[in-house]
């Protein structure tokens, strides 16, 4: 038989159906929906006269446009309030499991599918969001849809997608201090671009990647789509195996077994071919920080901003549009710069491995005078471990406030918006104008170094203080 | 619900060079809390459009009277970033029926087409040349032609083939839609179900 790809392996076996130059009707295992990108689906099922296909193997949360303080109160924003309550709604119609507001399961869409294993080896999964490429971690095929795929899924449990080329990204060696999955990831992205990944789906592999905790794949897959791919995917291992065993929907006893002979399998043959491969050594990388508005735009945080002739002709016009808005000159040195904002959080960076880290650089000091930080947990679950790890504890003592879960400042729909021309170093994962409120600038960085920058209220190296 | 058939349209066009352009640009995240398909396009690049005071921002070019049109010509990854169809919709809502990019961002692109919005992908020398020809003359009318898979400059008579895949092309052609074709696909969805047991 053909070597094939582990990516492979996965798409071929849930194709239910090809259309001859056309897309193929691919099978979902699992589907995640939340309350911002799912109103118009349910909407277009009624019209239809139709019900879910396989409600079982859809679950829900409200997270993007939820309050992160007095979660108990109702929504104080009107529209917020009607679209998570349309999504209880919703739910309740069409016979789907919500994890809503207050619900002790509910937390960030991708935080909440790994850690309950919803989330499972050599499955297929979607979700209207573009960072379900996080669950790639666990050696999944799982990438964002639009509204009208969601409604797809509905209808049929199918969507109907070209299959994409293959890209394998090995990195090997060993992390230097400070560094993190956060930095292997924004570095990888400012050496190929935002979009040197578009059309393809990326297995990460190599020594440094196997080395890595469930959490900090999670992180690196998170932003495969910040450099344009359609997703990423890491092949499961021992790693995989002890995360998932004892969780929720994970499958128990003699069935854990038979999952497991079956994940086993799950990873490329050897000789499998890919349409492209990129190696990167761990000991290149540095701890990053992002200096314009796209991921690709990262450089070691003890560098400095480019020079306009570093930068390829054709992107000179963004390049300097980025800076004008970032209030950056060509050049300029970035350790030292003052910051006003620090968000800890989001699909990328608020599981507790991060809150950890984050903890473990404030311990025993204070948070900086100018600073704001906002520590937001990926979800109940994580708010809870924090308390019962008495992380809550230290950062409190630190000076910083622990907010309840939600998307919060990562995309800025509810109230936690940067106000515009402040500095935010964020751990989330876009960097894009206006982001994470209008004129707001963010730096994107791991949490080690939003930690560095909450103490000392200016971008400095966390191996410094470490 | 069906697509707006699609066949052939002739349109000025209204140029946007910038590149990288990302579904947080097209529609920002605030405006994201409706729950209908419909509205969108009045918050269209709403922060480029509009100043902090909500006034328009004259030389924007959506607010330049001089420029108008069906068809959005944009720079290289365009709608990168979320996979947001709301940008999808405020694009159509605001009257466009095509978007001419050097290259698209693959979510942005599959829900483009699931709404009847065309992305017509060119070259980055065809693309240039485009946005040369309407800087000297912003009427210059642009022709796609989906039969024929063609864009076409009038003004210079050069043109272009670009890609589509052939069950999308009829979804344009006809103004078919993705649900029914899945929902006559039940039997089959059934069958994979059975087989894979579970
Ligand atoms: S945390 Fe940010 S990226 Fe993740 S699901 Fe929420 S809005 Fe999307």
């Amino acid at each position: 038989m053909k070597p094939k790809t582990l990516f492979d392996k996965i798409w071929d076996s849930h194709v239910v159906d090809s259309i001859s130059d056309g897309p193929d009707v691919l099978y979902i295992d699992r589907q995640y929906i939340h309350e911002v990108t799912s109103p118009q689906a349910f909407t277009g099922l009624r019209k239809r006269g139709i019900r879910l296909f396989r409600p079982e193997r859809t679950l829900a949360t409200a997270d993007h446009n939820i309050p992160t303080l007095h979660q108990e109160l109702p929504i104080r924003e009107e529209l917020s309030r009607i679209q998570v309550q349309t999504l209880s709604d919703n739910c309740k119609e069409f016979g789907v499991e919500l994890y809503g507001l207050g619900h002790p399961y509910n937390g960030i869409v991708h935080v909440i599918g790994a850690e309950m294993g919803f989330t499972q080896p050599g499955m297929t999964i979607v979700c209207g969001d573009s960072h379900t490429s996080t669950h790639g971690a666990f050696g999944s095929i799982a990438f964002g849809i639009g509204t009208s795929e969601v409604e797809m899924v509905f209808a049929s449990q199918c969507v109907l997608q070209p299959k994409p080329k293959k890209m394998q990204i090995n990195i090997d060696g060993k992390l230097g201090k400070g560094v993190s999955a956060k930095d292997i990831i924004l570095y990888i992205i400012s050496q190929i671009s935002a979009s040197g990944a578009t059309g393809y789906f990326v297995e990460f592999a190599g020594s440094t990647i196997r080395s890595l905790s469930m959490e900090a794949r999670m992180t690196v897959c998170n932003m495969s789509i910040e450099m344009g791919a359609r997703g990423g995917l890491i092949a499961p291992d021992e790693t995989t195996f002890n995360y998932l065993k004892g969780r929720e929907f994970v499958p128990k006893g003699a069935d854990w077994n038979r999952a497991m002979e079956k994940w086993q399998t799950l990873k490329s043959d050897t000789d499998a071919a890919f349409d492209k491969e990129l190696f990167f050594r761990a000991g290149d990388i540095k701890p990053m920080i992002t200096y314009g508005t796209n991921p690709g735009m990262g450089v070691p945080i003890d560098g400095c901003v480019p020079q306009l002739d570093e930068i390829p002709v054709e992107q000179q016009e963004s390049f300097k549009k980025a800076l004008k808005y970032m209030g950056f000159e060509p050049g300029m040195k970035l350790e030292g710069h003052p910051i006003d904002y620090v968000f800890l959080g989001s699909c990328t960076n608020g599981r507790i491995e991060d809150i950890r880290a984050f903890a473990s650089l404030v311990k025993g000091k204070k948070k900086a005078e100018n600073v704001t930080a906002w520590i937001v947990p990926g979800s109940k679950h994580v708010e809870k471990q924090a308390c019962d790890e008495g992380l809550v504890d230290i950062l409190e003592k630190a000076g910083f406030a622990f907010r309840q879960p939600g998307c919060s400042a990562c995309l800025a729909m509810n109230e936690d918006k940067i106000p515009a021309g402040k500095y935010s170093v964020s751990t989330s994962n876009r960097n894009f104008e206006g982001r994470q409120g209008p004129g707001a600038r963010t730096l994107l960085a791991s949490p080690l170094t939003a930690a560095a920058a909450a103490i000392t209220g200016k971008l400095i190296n966390p191996a410094d203080l470490i | 619900m069906a697509i707006k058939k699609f066949s052939i349209l002739t349109s000025a066009c209204i140029p946007l060079p910038a590149e990288n352009v990302d579904t947080d640009q097209i529609i920002p995240a605030r405006f994201l809390k409706a729950t209908s398909r419909e509205g969108f396009g009045e918050n269209l690049f709403r922060d480029w459009r509009y100043d902090k005071n909500n006034q328009p921002v004259k030389n924007f070019v959506l607010n330049n009277p001089e420029y108008s049109g069906k068809i959005l010509v944009a720079g290289k990854n365009f709608g990168s970033g979320s996979s947001r169809e709301h940008a999808a919709w405020a694009i159509f809502d605001y009257g466009f029926r095509v978007v001419v990019s050097s290259f698209f961002a693959d979510i942005f692109k599959n829900n483009a087409m699931n709404n009847g919005l065309l992305p017509v992908q060119v070259s980055e020398t065809f693309l240039r040349n485009i946005f040369s020809e309407i800087e000297k003359d912003a009427a210059t009318p642009l022709q796609i032609n989906l039969e024929k898979q063609e864009t076409k400059l009038l003004s210079t008579g050069e043109s272009e083939t670009f890609e589509i895949n052939t069950y999308k092309k009829l979804c344009f052609l006809n103004g078919y839609d993705d649900i029914d074709f899945l929902l006559s696909k039940k039997d089959k969805i059934v069958a994979f179900e059975e087989k894979r047991g579970s």
